[in-house]
């Protein structure tokens, strides 16, 4: 008979301590695995959310997160706005040879919460997302046209959560509703709803850029700008967002929050040098957003990943100690056992064996329960993960790192266990036999 | 390792001495034995009063406990000048046991418990062996209760089964019928001796029953082998 079916017999003999134990360890273990997962994820999300375009011009003021933080993932208010002029550059004149292609961007607005984003439609047709992911529409949707100023594309979860569909129609907020804000009158026809992409830009309403600036013509001709000044973007009321946001759609001054750039690598001395030229011109700077997430990733959250995990093995090496207590409680009734076994003919080193196995085969039974607790878990809130942070989670996202678990576990258990093992291998076999315990 | 020096008797017993420490650091002296010789095949019956030292010299001829001097050899091993390591495999593979209490492991079931028997040797586990002498035994339609399942008669069964299990040259049973009511007892005594005449096997079973005792060939009674018990 295997040794490791005398430990297993030995496990069931004792189910229900064996369970408790097990259980304690699958606790330590999901929370392992949920923390490794949700990170790589996370990590995973935001760098590929960026991946469509490699360059984000946007204004001087503020730093190059704040840009990537409100440009990328709508987080914030942008802090000020750039010229035209600068987009014209970028994508038909002195930068145009190093660009592959370029996107206006105006934020501002809101509709049900969700950011309101003016851009032009091939921000759908020059980008792709989570790597080389085309958008696509959901069947009877298309994408905007550049000569319906008022038409507007709205990402999966906006359609979800405000019950829009295509040929409804909404109407932009300026600032939050509930601090004073205010709609303007002019409505935006819904012509298509984007397909769930896992990225920021689910949560978001996309509307045609013309139609944008026209909003805020309008509201200028009818003497709004100055209250617009008191409340502007619905992720921040501070009054630098309000102040650039009518700048952004002055009649006579079209400016942009931004503009993503995917840069053309056939010359990539140029391309990389690409940024730096940008960044001379006044009023702006030049970002990298894969460079700004990595070092908020590492910087910050990276930190924060560290901490969790150091919470979450400090939770699997108690559940080891109470492995350990466990199995050496029990090690005064099986005293008998063993110097049964030893009658037989089993070595010390061998009943030492069947208990180390005991407890390796309690630990990875354990760690495999709470590997799937883990996955069950994240995705039994893959969900609300989705609706809240627009990041696509699955129960099906397995992490490599996550093989250190078996190694991890068979050594906690094999120090855990070496204890009761001790006790297994120094066991008196002629006292126990005459004792009967 | 020390290599076998003849072919017979299979048990030689020789100038074999054991003491126990009492509380107060003296000794105590529990055997003495100058010779005890049993034959391979033969069937051997130890009697004497409770305390007299009759499982210490069935845990020193095991090799379970190690006597102070002297020699134990079996099947021409002298198996106190084994390593420890040596000797439990010199058990598994040549001496089957026989508990009072029959120490079946509550975990595995009867025809796991004997398979038990055969797990520690050199050999691989026999099931179709274990599973005929449980149906030797009369234990066919129970092979897979645990023994919590079945009655004591039908525990020391399958105890003796796997005391079987392995093939020993050597079956030592203590008190094997002691804790087996009476109209189990005589069944479980008749297996043992049937069992061991069947296979071979030597049998050197301990008890106080003089009804046990008198169906044996030979009885050897302790005290007359026993110095210590001689001197008192």
């Amino acid at each position: 008979m295997p040794l490791w079916k005398i430990a297993w017999r030995s496990i069931q003999h004792r189910a229900v301590a064996s369970a408790l134990t097990a259980f304690s360890m699958a606790l330590g273990v999901a929370l392992v695995v949920a923390v490794l997962v949700i990170y790589h994820v996370l990590d995973r999300s935001f760098r590929r959310s960026s991946q469509g375009y490699d360059m984000i011009v946007g204004p001087a003021k503020g730093s190059p997160l704040e840009i990537v933080l409100s440009t990328v993932y709508y987080l914030q208010a942008p802090r000020g706005t750039i010229p035209y002029e600068i987009y014209e550059e970028l994508s038909h004149g002195r930068f145009a040879t190093e660009v592959a292609a370029a996107i206006p961007v105006c934020i501002g607005g809101s509709y049900a919460g969700f950011p309101v984003v003016g851009t032009v439609p091939e921000l759908f047709e020059e980008f792709r997302y989570l790597g080389d992911r085309p958008y696509e529409f959901e069947p009877g949707g298309r994408n905007f046209s550049p000569d319906a100023p008022f038409e507007a594309v709205i990402g999966a979860t906006v359609a979800r959560r405000a019950g829009l569909r295509v040929g409804d129609t909404f109407r932009v907020t300026h600032g939050l509703a509930e601090q004073g804000g205010h709609e303007h009158p002019d409505e935006f026809t819904i012509v298509g709803v984007l397909k769930p992409t896992g990225t920021p830009n689910d949560r978001a309403l996309f509307v045609n850029i013309e139609g944008f600036w026209k909003l805020h013509q309008h509201d200028a001709r009818h003497g709004k700008a100055s209250e617009e000044e008191e409340s502007v973007n619905p992720m921040d009321g501070d009054g630098d967002e309000a102040t650039s946001e009518t700048e952004a759609h002055d009649e006579n001054h079209r400016e942009l929050t931004a503009v993503l750039v995917k840069r053309d690598w056939t010359n990539s001395a140029k391309a990389l040098a690409l940024p730096m030229q940008v960044s001379k011109e006044p009023g702006v700077q030049s970002v990298i957003p894969t460079e700004e997430v990595a070092k908020l990733f590492e910087g910050l959250l990276g930190n924060i990943q560290t901490i969790l995990l150091i919470f979450a093995v400090l939770i699997v090496v108690v559940a080891g100690i109470g492995l350990m207590v466990s199995i050496y409680n029990s090690m005064n009734e099986r005293k008998l056992e063993i110097a049964i076994m030893r009658a037989l003919g089993a070595k010390r080193s061998t009943v030492m064996a069947v208990i180390l196995l005991e407890s390796i085969l309690l630990s990875l039974g354990g760690g495999a329960i709470g590997v799937l607790l883990g996955h069950g878990l994240i995705g039994a809130f893959s969900g609300v993960i989705l609706e809240e942070t627009g990041v696509r989670v699955s129960a099906l996202s397995f992490q490599t790192v996550e093989l250190i678990l078996v190694p991890g576990l068979i050594i906690l258990a094999s120090v855990v266990g070496y204890l009761p093992a001790l006790v297994a291998y120094r066991t008196d076999v002629a006292k126990a036999i005459a004792s009967g315990v | 390792m020390v290599f076998p020096q003849d072919e017979s008797p299979l048990l030689v017993l020789r100038d074999v001495r054991k003491s126990f420490q009492e509380p107060d650091g003296g000794e105590l002296p529990i055997l003495d034995i100058p010779e005890f010789t049993v034959e391979a095949g033969e069937q051997v019956v130890i009697v004497g009063e409770s305390g007299c030292g009759k499982t210490t010299l069935l845990h020193i001829i095991a090799g379970i406990s190690r006597p102070d001097e002297g020699q134990v050899r079996i099947n021409g091993w002298d198996i106190t000048l084994l390593s420890e390591a040596e000797c439990d495999r010199f058990r598994a593979e040549n001496i089957g046991y026989v508990f009072q209490t029959f120490n079946l492991l509550p975990a595995f079931t009867a025809l796991e418990n004997v398979l038990l028997g055969m797990t520690f040797g050199r050999g691989k586990p026999d099931v179709a062996r274990a599973k005929h002498l449980l149906e030797r035994v009369g234990l066919a339609h129970r092979m897979h209760h645990k023994p919590r399942q079945l009655s004591v008669g039908e525990q020391q069964r399958v105890s003796v089964a796997r005391a079987l299990a392995n093939r020993p040259k050597l079956i030592l049973a203590d008190e094997p019928t002691a804790n087996v009511d009476s109209g189990n007892q005589q069944a479980v005594l008749d297996l043992l001796r049937e069992g061991c005449r069947e296979e071979n096997v030597a049998l050197i079973l301990v008890t106080h029953s003089p009804e046990v005792a008198r169906q044996f060939p030979r009885i050897v009674r302790l005290p007359d082998i026993n110095l210590v018990l001689t001197r008192k």
